[in-house]
């Protein structure tokens, strides 16, 4: 019913509009984008504008013992050179602890870290100035891994914790612990005809989104700044850095702009103090935009993990027990870390039914780059994992691996590790025989009658086989991921629609802070409204901080949340619409007296479709404006020693079939085809969807086999902060990705909708892995697999 | 930085006598990825794009003329036939965007052991036209690399052309990166057979200091087709033949361990290379080979 808050679902009750949802919409950003018109957060300018440059950490962990400014100040056209001793406020930040200093003072704790500013009119100039600021280090041990992190005399990356994760911790170097104990492990083990155990490595991927964190930071006349940047949280934002400006949050005015990509790494706050700060110092606008080199030091990664598993199943191939200790590796600072350590532990099971589990994830406080927010967060690393041990599984059962899968499928009623039963349905059997079903690509698709067409080969272009050593693979996975914000936190966005005619027509205004960072938002929002209000013309207004929060373009929620928001205003517009017209009209037909009144067309319609008045006569000049927040069912935390609790909102499934061809002299790996089964509840815009699904699928394909940062673990010092040596798939290196996608509807999303953006993220990994061990024999326990991994040298 | 823009080639000979630590710039591919990431700040930079004879080709006789700057996409397109190992290796330079750029006269100007097109020249066998106002000379590719990023040329000297010599038999190039594009090189290998003179030459990229023949491998490979009347019988070369030249090969690398392979790696894909090559090229000399299509554009 329309004017609840809390989620309930609302039916359907609009019916077919163009335009609306279900339909393939194109986005409106697309075309700007492909032609190069599109502007980004880089592309703003403003007259009298200066440049912002950071100068960061040489060294991973070191105190530091002095600072010397003067030579970068005294040049010419410099305005300002900053350290932590010239902030206006509080000096740190962060989203769940405010651990981040916004520049580093004391110590430095990771390679990259920024410790000083500066801003001069010319991006040149900055940078020279930036180089002439004098740090004297004097270095500390380095905290590197769990051993390290854990020692009895290791040095504390943060002293004097007082977090709400610090009093329960077992080291200070250890961000969160999350067990879950279900049933009894040890006893259902005694049960197994057969047991594998596994030790997982997987590699920090980047998110590597193409625009660089950039933007404008403008001080206004009231005191206040307009701050105009690229990210996936405005509110989050607001309330991380308005205390470090000493401002209050209606002074700093926060404006969306142009985002290049985000996958979790626009969720922590980039350079949005740092410019402010500027701006607030200099009294000048201020543009900061990141270089790529910058940029690989300027966000958070995905968090690289080492993942220990033992299942035991009985010969019939049933599933007896999982155990398993997950190690995150967060690096300096805490990000997102703890959450990311409860998504690891309650999917750590996978999509599967096993009543007895001990499981353990930590994340680590180390000297290594900091991790945190990105697609598939936490659940990714596990699926990587859990998927080996279901191949090693069959492999030891003598059993076909997707049968083995198939047997211990979850399903709508499944009680979680956690507790919580899945109620909502969970069709990972069917996903499976989706992609098991589909006929597999021809073999030795790059013979042609003239030859081999290495662009079909391994080494592709770089002509390093002409079908020598090449070898078929086909490997399967499957995976779990929850969507939206868990473990009760209190997670709501805000829609403000609009309703008004304008040149004698109905149009509809949706203000929303929803970042846009690719994923389509805009674009469902508006076919959402016209649905909802039955009109054609609909204007999304820039997000931006003078409406609610919407919450994180980020855990799949967005359709779901800030759609759902959308969805429940329009509905109250809609109510209020209906009753100027009873207001008006009601005397002229007794239909107006009939609670199941429609908008369509423009009209104001009853359910039979009978029309009773022009939405332009009911409204006439009076516009209707509903402002108001939209929650989803509440959560509830994990128990920290149990870790029992209903923690999830919705979860997601997808599955993949790889098929490969691997050089096996050159360990050199093609995909050709990354088969994928996903249930989407609905989809709002199956376009869209189905970009989602493939983008997510070369996203795990990506660190499959070559993205990786890496970190000297000598130094801790990043190796590879640069396109030319942190690789991402080229579309030679995309496989066709056919997509099978159901609709199965979770009753309890709006639609019946289900976050689709990270499950392909999980499955495409493990799939890819699988193959590729399919086609080598060689146990692979490591991801991204590099060329010395498949020819052991 | 002052930029300087000659109008002719002589004009640019007399630019950088007068400033000798002057960058030359042409398709900007390297030089300027060298100057965004600050990594050297020159004092001046010297812009040849100006110089439409860099751009030319001629194919003579016995050689090709290869200007400088002629872009690698040009190469690809109109050089198969006579220099069909570096149009292998153009095509595994970068990007399309790229590849309309940058030259010959950029890979060998950094003279980076990652440089594409070092292999190819090496197995084709070239030398190099450097001029200065005092003259011009031809460097053979064998005296041209001198250490890491460095070469033979005086301070004063520009790269006008690369004098190659024309396939007299088939040629192939391989490179072995961790992505099936636009990737830089973990190694390369270049193989040219030469029926004319009854040899076989070859190149390797990446897996040395600089730009490397595999010398060994290439006077066991000379000896044994001799010894075995390959050239003239044209029968297929025997697998021991074939490993030993691997082996060889693989041996006279001497790459270092970096973020983007092993040395032990490197050593091992150059054999793999080397035997592959070897095999293509050899196939294609009996006559029975069926060729690749390497990449329609």
């Amino acid at each position: 019913m329309a004017g609840t808050t809390t989620g309930t679902p609302t039916n359907v009750t609009q019916k077919h509009s163009k335009g609306g949802i279900g339909e393939s919409m194109l986005r409106p950003d697309g075309t700007l984008k492909v032609t190069g018109e599109f502007a980004y957060s880089s592309d703003m300018w403003h007259e009298d504008m200066l440049w912002g440059q950071t100068l960061r950490s040489t060294v991973a962990h070191a105190e530091i013992v002095s600072i010397d400014t003067s030579e970068a100040l005294a040049m010419d056209g410099v305005y300002a050179v900053l350290t932590s001793d010239d902030l206006p406020a509080v000096k740190n930040y962060g989203m769940e602890f405010q651990d981040t200093p916004v520049l580093a003072y004391g110590k430095v704790r990771h390679h990259g870290e920024p410790v000083a500013l500066v801003a001069a009119d010319h991006p040149e100039t900055a940078r020279r100035a930036a180089a002439k600021i004098k740090i004297e280090y004097r270095e500390l041990p380095l905290i590197t891994d769990e051993a390290s992190a854990t020692a009895p005399d290791a040095i504390l990356v943060h002293e004097n914790r007082d977090d709400h994760h610090s009093g329960h911790v077992p080291h200070p170097n250890i961000v969160h612990r999350q067990p879950i104990i279900r049933g009894n492990a040890a006893e259902a083990a005694k049960k197994a005809d057969v047991i594998v155990k596994g030790e997982y490595t997987f590699g920090m991927q980047d998110q590597a989104f193409l625009g660089p964190e950039s933007g404008l930071a403008v001080p206004a006349e009231d005191g206040g700044i307009d701050l105009y940047v690229a990210t996936q949280w405005l509110h989050s934002d607001l309330k991380q850095i308005a205390p470090c400006l000493g401002l209050p949050e209606e002074k700093v005015r926060m404006t969306m702009s142009g985002v290049g990509g985000a996958f979790g790494g626009r969720e922590d706050i980039s350079m949005q103090i740092l410019a402010s700060v500027l701006a607030l110092r200099t009294g000048k606008p201020v543009k900061m935009v990141y270089n790529r080199y910058e940029s690989f030091f300027g966000h958070v990664h995905r968090h690289p993990a080492k993942l220990y598993y033992e299942h035991g199943a009985t010969k019939d191939g049933k599933i007896t027990h999982m155990k398993c200790k997950i190690v995150l590796d967060g690096g300096a600072y805490a990000s997102s870390t703890a959450s990311v350590v409860g998504n690891a532990a309650s999917l750590s099971v996978g999509p599967y039914v096993i009543d007895d589990v001990e499981i353990e994830a930590i994340g680590l406080y180390s000297n290594n780059p900091p991790c945190g927010a990105m697609r598939g967060f936490g659940a990714v690393q596990a699926c990587f994992a859990y998927e080996a041990q279901m191949d090693k599984l069959a492999a030891k059962l003598d059993m076909d691996p997707v049968e083995l899968r198939q047997k211990n499928a979850m399903s709508q009623g499944t009680i979680m590790p956690t507790g919580q039963p899945v109620d909502a349905p969970a069709p990972v059997a069917e996903l499976l025989r989706l992609v098991k079903a589909r006929p597999l690509p021809p073999e030795q698709q790059w013979t042609t009658t003239e030859g081999s067409d290495v662009r079909a080969l391994p080494g592709g272009l770089s002509n390093t086989t002409h079908g020598e050593g090449v070898v078929r693979g086909v490997g399967y996975a499957v995976g779990i991921k929850n969507v939206g914000f868990s473990e009760g936190f209190d997670d709501y966005s805000t829609a403000k629609i609009r309703l008004e005619v304008i040149n004698g027509e109905a149009v509809a205004l949706v203000h929303t802070a929803m970042a846009e960072v690719g994923q389509g938002g805009v674009t469902i929002h508006a076919q959402i409204a016209r649905t909802e209000l039955g009109v054609q013309q609909v204007t999304i207004h820039p997000a931006d901080t003078q409406v609610g929060s919407a919450g994180s373009t980020s855990a799949g929620r967005q359709t779901y949340m800030t759609g759902g928001a959308i969805k429940n205003s329009c509905g109250l517009v809609r109510e209020k619409v209906l009753e100027i017209g009873r207001r008006k009209f009601g005397s002229y037909h007794p239909a107006w007296a009939n609670a199941e009144l429609l908008l369509e067309g423009g009209k104001v319609v009853t359910d039979g479709g009978e029309v009773l008045a022009d939405l332009v006569d009911v409204l006439e000049d009076e516009a209707v404006e509903i402002e108001e927040e939209w929650r989803h069912r509440p959560t509830q935390a994990f128990d920290l020693v149990t870790g029992q609790g209903n923690g999830h909102v919705q979860y997601a499934f997808a599955a993949h079939r790889a098929v490969v061809e691997v050089d096996t002299e050159l360990g050199l790996v093609k995909v050709v085809e990354l088969a994928v089964a996903q249930d989407v509840g609905k989809a709002l815009n199956p376009l869209s969807v189905i970009g989602q699904i493939q983008g997510g699928t070369v996203q795990g394909l990506g660190v499959a086999v070559m993205e990786e940062i890496i970190v000297d673990p000598k130094t801790a010092k990043v190796r590879n902060p640069s396109f030319t040596d942190y690789l991402l798939p080229t579309i030679l290196d995309t496989p066709t990705i056919p997509v099978d996608y159901l609709e199965l509807a979770d009753p309890n999303a709006p639609y019946g909708v289900r976050g689709i953006g990270e499950a392909p993220t999980l499955s495409s990994t493990p799939a890819v892995l699988a193959a590729i061990r399919n086609a080598t024999g060689l146990e692979l326990n490591k991801t991204p697999v590099r060329p010395e991994h498949l020819t052991g040298t | 930085m002052d930029f300087l823009r000659p109008a002719s080639w002589e004009e640019a000979l007399a630019a950088k006598a007068e400033h000798p630590t002057a960058v030359p710039i042409a398709g900007g591919t390297d030089v300027m990825v060298e100057i965004n990431f600050d990594h050297r700040r020159p004092e001046y930079l010297l812009d040849l794009n100006r110089i439409g004879e860099l751009s030319e080709w001629e194919v003579g006789e016995e050689n090709v003329l290869l200007g400088a700057s002629v872009p690698y996409s040009a190469i690809m397109e109109n050089l198969r036939t006579e220099l069909p190992g570096l149009a292998l290796a153009s095509h595994t330079v970068a990007s399309p965007q790229i590849r309309n750029r940058g030259g010959v006269g950029g890979n060998l100007g950094t003279a980076s052991p990652a440089g594409d097109a070092h292999p190819a020249l090496l197995a084709a066998d070239c030398e190099v036209e450097v001029e200065s106002v005092r003259g011009s000379r031809l460097i053979p590719i064998d005296a041209f690399y001198t250490g890491v990023k460095r070469n033979a040329l005086a301070a004063d000297e520009l790269i006008k052309r690369v004098h190659i010599k024309k396939a007299d038999g088939p040629q192939q190039y391989s490179k072995v990166g961790t992505r099936n594009a636009m990737v830089i090189a973990v190694c390369a290998f270049g193989i040219a057979l030469h029926p004319e003179t009854r040899t076989v030459r070859t190149g390797i990229g990446s897996a040395a200091p600089t730009p490397i023949r595999a010398k060994a491998a290439e006077e066991f490979l000379n000896a044994a087709l001799e010894e075995g009347g390959f050239w003239e019988s044209r029968k297929i070369i025997t697998p021991s033949i074939a490993k030993q030249f691997a082996e060889l090969a693989s041996g006279s690398a001497n790459p270092i361990d970096d973020v983007r392979g092993t040395a032990s790696y490197r050593r091992h894909a150059v054999g793999i290379m080397a035997r592959r090559t070897l095999g293509w090229t050899w196939e294609s000399y009996r006559g029975e080979g069926r060729s690749s299509i390497e990449g329609v554009a």
